[in-house]
């Protein structure tokens, strides 16, 4: 009983420093501090020299540490968590000494007394993106759950069995593709997705998916791919595609008197991967309703993997429905 | 036995190819032919136009279709003169489902099996679906009306039509284009379509959106009429796209006036 406990309680994880929405929680945090603490050694009117004056070494040295941190990152994640934690008090207040010793003629403190501040803020730092990290994982195993159950709609499993026992008499072979493309389909819906996947795997599961609705639909369903200078190692977010393009063929191609046209456009250099994906819009269509739960899902798993660095961003344009989602490039 | 005659309407062509497969399978104990095929509602309508009235015994009619969905065509098919039973096939739908169960009204799931095709066929009565059963189903009304016009029909897209005025036995659709008649009766319209169209007078409903301004004019048509009225001057609605003014009763001019919020 205590195994299975123990092997479900996370791991203490240090906060990844080169992650935008880290640097931008421990500069809010720190400045916080900063006035905080002048405030309280001279409320009112010089309150903002003492922060001027506190900033010039408080930012610095929190700047400098976060760099430091991410350089250092690859090393961190080797370590222990004990020895890595050390290590990072290490650097804070082995940078606060530096500057501190450099800007001797700005503020008239004295050392032991900079470095008790720079310890006692990283303890804390530290403790708020543990907790965060602990509350985020549940929410992770939930992501997934979610993941499982929300991805494929029951409409589209039971139309394209439907279709294939259409298809089954007279073109045999053409019914066996699609229950292989199904099977896959399935399996990756069933797999842990916890873990970022190639963007090539993603791509196969979208044709697979796009090849089963074309079953269905026929000639109705175009898909155009303009992906020819994406990096397709790049690493994203599993089952991203999938879910997206069948709100794209739902509300974009089915409810279409005519056939419509899907895009898919990937672009990417070393830092990002550009994902917009568009169908048409139907006049007279429903496409709020059941859209907002699959993209504020997509979001938040976005959020998961990528803190602020992803976005993903939604517009109408020219009759077009447009999903646009920005990712770091991760490699392996 | 007199085989059945039967529509099939799905805009899946796989889902159409199955229907057909398990009508042959069933074909023994009860035969089945299939008298037409459509790819959506408006589809189906059209080929109705083209089969001696009476013709088709049952529709079995997939729920969401482009243009015209299935719950539309059977509001359309409950109004022809001798209409079809209609059995609804829908592959996941639980609001449909839902209201199906309520309504007593024949359905089957996709992927749909032999036995139960055919138990439903065996058990269709040739009663339209009532029309309260209907409007549950599609509480905002259908999108089209039925116009008849030499041997072919029309489909007027309601969000078009400015007004409804019943003349004599008829009723007549304006939209900015031009006038259709139709089979309907004015009271059903109101009731059906109350959220679009206000009733301004005994024999007029008039679109909330078409409405431009409102005037006072001299009332009557005929100069004895005109001047046995003479100091009396009636409200009339402007509208938008079409040079008419329509008169609107006494009685329902203080209605009218909250109604528009003017």
């Amino acid at each position: 009983m205590s195994e299975s406990i123990r092997e479900n309680a996370p791991e203490p994880r240090l906060p990844d420093c080169c992650n935008l929405g880290v640097w931008l929680r421990v500069l809010l945090a720190v400045n916080l501090g900063g006035l905080v603490a002048a405030f309280a050694r001279a409320p009112a009117s010089g309150m903002l020299g003492e922060f001027v004056e506190s900033a010039a070494l408080l930012e610095p040295v929190a700047l400098a540490s976060l760099l430091a941190l991410c350089g250092a990152r690859r090393v961190l994640e080797r370590l222990d968590h004990a020895a890595a934690v050390a290590l990072v008090f290490g650097i804070v207040l082995a940078l606060t000494a530096l500057f501190h010793t450099l800007f001797l003629a700005l503020g008239e403190g004295e050392l032991w007394r900079a470095l008790l501040w720079a310890a006692l803020a990283t303890l804390l730092l530290l403790g708020y993106f543990d907790l965060r990290a602990r509350a985020q994982s549940p929410a992770l195993a939930e992501a997934r759950l979610l993941a499982l159950t929300a991805r494929i709609r029951p409409h589209f499993l039971f139309n394209s069995i439907n279709a294939v026992l259409g298809v089954l008499r007279s073109d045999p072979r053409r019914a066996e593709r699609a229950l292989e493309e199904m099977a896959d389909l399935f399996r990756a819906l069933m797999r842990d997705n916890r873990d970022l996947v190639p963007l090539s795997d993603e791509l196969a599961l979208a044709r697979q998916y796009l090849d089963l609705e074309k079953l269905r639909l026929g000639d109705r369903l175009q898909v155009r791919w303009e992906i020819d200078s994406c990096p397709v190692d790049a690493l994203v977010p599993p089952l991203m595609l999938q879910p997206l393009l069948e709100n794209a063929v739902y509300h974009g191609i089915e409810p279409a008197e005519q056939p419509g046209e899907l895009l898919v456009r990937m672009t990417g250099d070393r830092q990002r991967l550009i994902i917009e994906l568009s169908n048409p819009v139907v006049a007279g269509g429903d496409h709020h309703k059941g859209n907002h739960m699959a993209l504020a899902n997509i979001r938040e798993r976005l959020m998961l993997f990528y803190d602020l660095e992803a976005r993903l961003e939604i517009a109408e344009r020219a009759g077009r429905y447009i999903v646009h989602i920005i990712l770091p490039n991760r490699k392996p | 036995m007199k085989p059945l005659r039967l529509l099939i309407v799905d805009d899946e062509a796989p889902a159409r190819a199955r229907l057909r497969d398990l009508l042959d399978d069933i074909a023994a104990e009860l035969p089945t032919a299939v008298v037409a095929e459509a790819g959506d509602g408006i589809a189906a309508l059209e080929c109705i136009e083209d089969i001696e009235p009476g013709g088709i015994d049952i529709a079995l009619i997939d729920i969401r279709m482009p243009r015209m969905d299935g719950i539309e065509l059977a509001q359309h098919l409950a109004r022809l003169a001798l209409p079809p039973a209609v059995i609804f096939a829908t592959a996941y739908d639980q609001y449909a489902v839902k209201a199906f169960e309520l309504n007593a009204v024949d359905y089957l799931l996709k992927p749909v099996r032999a036995e139960r095709l055919a138990a439903a066929l065996q058990k269709a009565r040739s009663v339209p679906l009532p029309d309260a059963a209907l409007r549950q189903l599609a509480p905002q009304g259908r999108r089209h009306l039925r116009c008849p016009e030499r041997g072919r029909v029309l489909l007027v897209p309601v969000v078009e039509v400015l007004y409804f005025k019943a003349e004599q036995k008829y009723v007549t659709a304006r939209t900015a284009a031009r006038e259709y008649l139709l089979e309907e009766s004015l009271t059903q319209l109101e009731q059906e379509f109350a959220e679009r169209f206000v009733r301004i007078h005994r024999n007029c409903l008039v679109a909330r959106d078409a409405v431009a301004g409102y005037a006072r004019k001299p009332a009557g048509q005929s100069v004895a009429e005109a001047e046995s009225e003479a100091a009396e001057l009636h409200w009339v609605l402007e509208l938008k796209g079409v040079p008419e003014h329509l008169p609107v009763s006494r009685r329902q001019w203080a209605q009218v006036k909250a109604l528009l919020g003017i």
